[in-house]
């Protein structure tokens, strides 16, 4: 019996990447922010979640992909990891994924250095490929103003 | 490893006891035959024997049986203290201590072989060579009629618990807060409105005792870390073979629990510091003058939102000299940054990682990792430290820690467009400027904008530039910030401000300054929350928190601040520093000036020896030719120059007439300069000041081309004017005109 995993699948760019399910502590509309000078765009901002403060990630950014759009607004998904609570944007939401692991491989060579560390791997479905996202490195990174 | 909730009371217990005990015998010591200190000591020891019964200790039971028996006998025979004995009770008490930790880490006894001391408590004392019977306890009597006077008004808590209650009483601060915005919101509805209104003001009050309540019960006085150090202090010295007088003022000063537990270890090093470094062994001390005992002295004490701790010796104090050549030596400095130091900076190079001036490293200190380590530990909770010394007389340490870290008030800001928190513990006033004012008042100093706050320079500090608040708008819209005040497009450069400056004074550990933000808002309460690992390291910002309304806003640090922008250069500093001192450098040739006022409050000086006359013409003396105003002086058409048409726009021939002048009695005052040969010219000022002599100290340049430079004079920025140019401008329609009659 080959290993499956849940993951909460999301849309960014024209890329579909997932997290485990059990970093995801939920999901929500785009919410107001406050901006954080000196911090880069990286650093969407500040939300405030039932008072705790939560510091937004551009995921955009944090895989170097292109900024988007103003249109449609960014969704924000709160993600737990052992240390931080943090929420990453990202462009739209998929559904909860089982994927085993006889489908998974890791990175294609194609990813340039920095992304890479954040992609753990990917998962060949039928129709598209599913980016595997390393949520620990994601959130992992200090700025220096 | 688990320890069984009994063993963990026994051992929080039994370590107070113990701590207490160190402090009697310390005292024992040195008043040698005060029969209450005697009495505390055995009942703390009997207290100990008895819980240490209870849980079948036996071990303990012994070493603290045998520590009675010799405190018995000796109440018994009347038998002064002496040295052995004390240290022979000093001993059971670092045995008791060695069988706590080892139950701490082992749950069992310590297995250590105590003979020795037993041997030894039961051959004391000896008098006149008789040796005292080994006695039978258990018949023994408690000697003092009543037990230790543990009072029941007390109660153990769990730190937990109390950690608990503080988050639950921050939630409700912002709650309250909430609920206050509503409150003062309402307009709608009267009756409804007054109800609420006295509802929320009940509120308000009762949230705000029972923070003050909350926060309370995790008070302890310092005497809680401070009672060890008798102990500590006696150990060392005898080591060192120095003698010391440990005093100790403000024990009852109370801090909170993680405070306390934070500055335990870094009082411990500045203790341990001052033994070895600082203060002298008794020869040298005598040859000093000295007394031969040292002065060591631990003091606390609340000052308006903080605690201040002071560890001060009369010892050697901290040459700079030789930290500097330390310095030099590691390489940590150059030779130029050494001269250009100043004394206080020299201090605080001790406060290096791995900066020892120490020739020899103890087991104490002196291998250069401590003080850096102090430091470091005394910031993270937000305080600050400082050192004072005085050659050959002595040194002391000043902590300054703030009284609580989670809720605080602050004054609430706003600059380009978003709010921001500013604690009020740094805050020393705020100062308002309309237009004028601010044009007038900001000076320009080393390209930095300075202010005169009552003879102080203030340097200002635009916040919006510091935070580089113009050029995130594309993070703005990005992010979906749906901000109205992007309009408000703040100009980067200052002089074209057209609205008023508001500036809000504060202060971090060093000189005060001066942070230009668009609008004060109000004060607020607010409860500091942490910012995420992702920002933690950005200097300008303590935390942030959730206002009333449920945004969030940042918290600024304004240390971070003031590291991040102001004069960092040792020139710029030196340079306000001495403009502050109002020192005449004695680098410039002193000249004679005059000194007055011209072109709307301007301060201005000319040479004196360009002045030929001064003088006061009535008005109705000054006459036309053509555009030019000339007056007649001695068989001379002088021509008059108003010094505001020139300076305030330089075009020659544009005549405007000072405010003032128009104003004042029809008496106008009057330079007369001469230039080559006979001709002279009349500059129109409002006053005359003073003539002064002193050296001018050029500050700054001026593009104006009739402003030779500006330089401090009398304490005040003065231009000092290009005779020539300024006539140049002034005259050059009319030059022509001067011609004798």
């Amino acid at each position: 019996m080959t290993n499956t995993t849940q993951l909460c699948t999301f849309f960014l760019d024209n890329l579909f990447l997932g997290i485990e399910v059990e970093n995801v502590q939920e999901i929500l509309r785009h919410q107001e922010m406050t901006r954080v000078p000196l911090a880069p765009p990286v650093v969407a901002g500040l939300i405030n979640l039932r008072g705790q403060i939560v510091t937004a990630i551009d995921l955009r950014r944090r895989l170097e992909l292109k900024p988007r759009d103003y249109d449609p607004l960014p969704i924000n998904i709160i993600v737990r990891t052992p240390e931080e609570t943090v929420s990453l944007l990202v462009d739209g939401i998929g559904d909860v994924l089982d994927v085993s692991d006889d489908i998974f491989e890791r990175s294609p060579d194609t990813f340039r250095g920095e992304v890479r560390e954040l992609i753990r791997g990917s998962y060949k479905l039928p129709n598209r490929l599913l980016l595997f996202l390393d949520v620990d490195k994601v959130v992992d990174f200090t700025v220096m103003d | 490893m688990e320890i069984d909730e009994d063993l963990k009371e026994f051992l929080v217990e039994g370590y107070e006891h113990l701590n207490q005990l160190e402090g009697d015998l310390v005292a024992l010591e040195q008043s040698t035959s005060d029969p209450e200190v005697i009495n505390r000591i055995y009942r703390h020891l009997h207290t100990i024997k008895g819980n240490s019964g209870f849980l079948g200790l036996e071990k303990l039971q012994e070493i603290t049986h045998g520590g009675e028996n010799l405190l018995s006998r000796l109440r018994e025979a009347s038998i002064p203290v002496t040295p052995g004995i004390t240290n022979a009770l000093l001993q059971v008490i670092d045995a008791i201590r060695d069988h706590f930790e080892s139950l701490e880490t082992t749950g069992e006894e310590s297995s250590r072989d105590r003979t020795a001391l037993f041997n030894q408590l039961n051959a004391l004392p000896v008098e006149n060579g008789e040796r005292i019977k080994d006695e039978e306890s258990e018949t023994q009597t408690p000697i003092s009629n009543s037990p230790s006077p543990i009072t029941n008004s007390a109660i153990r808590v769990d730190v937990n618990l109390l950690d608990k209650l503080m988050n639950l009483v921050g939630e409700l601060v912002l709650c309250r807060n909430q609920i206050l915005e509503f409150a003062n919101k309402q307009a709608v509805n009267a009756e409804h409105d007054d109800a609420f209104k006295s509802a929320s003001g009940r509120l308000n009050l009762v949230t705000s005792e029972l923070q003050e309540g909350v926060m309370k019960t995790r008070m302890q006085p310092i005497r809680t870390i401070w009672s060890k150090f008798p102990r500590v202090v006696r150990d060392i010295a005898v080591s060192l073979n120095k003698q010391v007088q440990l005093e100790m003022e403000g024990e009852e000063t109370e801090l909170d629990k993680t405070l306390i537990e934070a500055i335990a270890n870094p009082l411990t090093h500045l203790v341990r510091n001052c033994l070895d470094h600082g203060l002298e062994t008794p020869d040298v001390r005598t040859a000093a003058g000295k007394s031969e005992v040292g002065r060591l002295l631990l003091r606390a004490y609340h000052e308006s939102g903080h605690v201040n701790i002071e560890v001060s010796d009369d010892g050697k104090g901290i040459d700079p000299e030789n930290l500097k050549q330390k310095a030099l030596q590691q390489g940590i400095i150059t030779p130029t940054q050494a001269l250009q130091m100043t004394e206080q900076e020299a201090l605080h190079l001790i406060f290096l990682p791995s900066f020892s001036t120490s020739k020899t490293v103890t087991n104490i200190s002196g291998r250069g990792v401590g003080m850096d380590v102090v430091r470091a530990n005394i910031e993270r909770i937000s305080g600050t430290i400082d050192v004072e010394t005085w050659l050959g007389k002595g040194t002391t340490f000043k902590l300054k820690i703030p009284l609580t870290l989670a809720i605080i008030p602050t004054l609430i800001i706003t600059s380009g467009g978003d709010r921001y928190a500013i604690p009020q513990v740094n805050l020393l006033e705020l100062v308002r400027l309309d237009r004028e004012q601010a044009e007038q008042r900001i000076e320009w100093f080393h390209g930095t904008p300075v202010y005169r706050l009552r003879g102080n320079l203030l340097p200002l500090v635009y916040l919006n530039q510091v935070l580089q608040l113009e050029n995130n708008t594309e993070v703005q819209e990005y992010s979906g910030i749906g901000k109205t005040s992007n309009a408000h497009k703040q100009n980067l450069s200052p002089e074209q401000e057209d609205e008023t400056i508001n500036i809000v004074v504060v202060q971090a550990t060093e000189k005060p300054f001066g942070l230009v933000v668009d609008a004060i808002n109000d004060t607020q309460e607010i409860v500091v929350k942490p910012l995420g690992k992702p920002l933690k390291s950005l200097a300008c910002f303590a935390g942030a928190t959730i206002m009333g309304d449920g945004k969030v806003v940042l918290i600024l640090d304004v240390q971070g601040l003031a590291q991040k922008t102001l004069i960092t250069s040792p020139d710029k500093e030196k340079a306000l520093v001495n403009e502050d001192s109002q020192s005449v450098n004695s680098a410039a040739i002193p000249q004679q000036l005059l000194v007055f006022h011209a072109a709307n409050q301007r301060r201005l000086a000319i040479p004196l020896s360009k002045v030929s006359r001064l003088e006061e013409f009535s008005r109705d003396r000054i006459e036309y030719l053509g555009d030019q105003e000339v007056i007649q002086y001695r068989q001379h058409i002088m021509p008059l120059i108003h010094l505001s048409a020139v300076l305030s726009n330089g075009s020659p021939g544009f005549q405007v007439r000072d405010r003032q002048s128009e104003i004042s009695e029809d008496k106008q005052p009057v330079i007369v300069v001469s230039l080559e040969g006979d001709k002279q010219v009349g500059l129109v000022v409002d006053q005359v000041l003073d003539i002064v002599e002193q050296g001018i100290n050029i500050k700054g340049v001026s593009p104006q081309q009739a402003i030779l430079c500006s330089a401090v004079i009398q304490g005040k920025v003065t231009e000092i004017i290009d005779v020539h140019a300024l006539i140049e401008q002034g005259l050059s329609v009319v030059k022509p005109m001067l011609v004798e009659i």
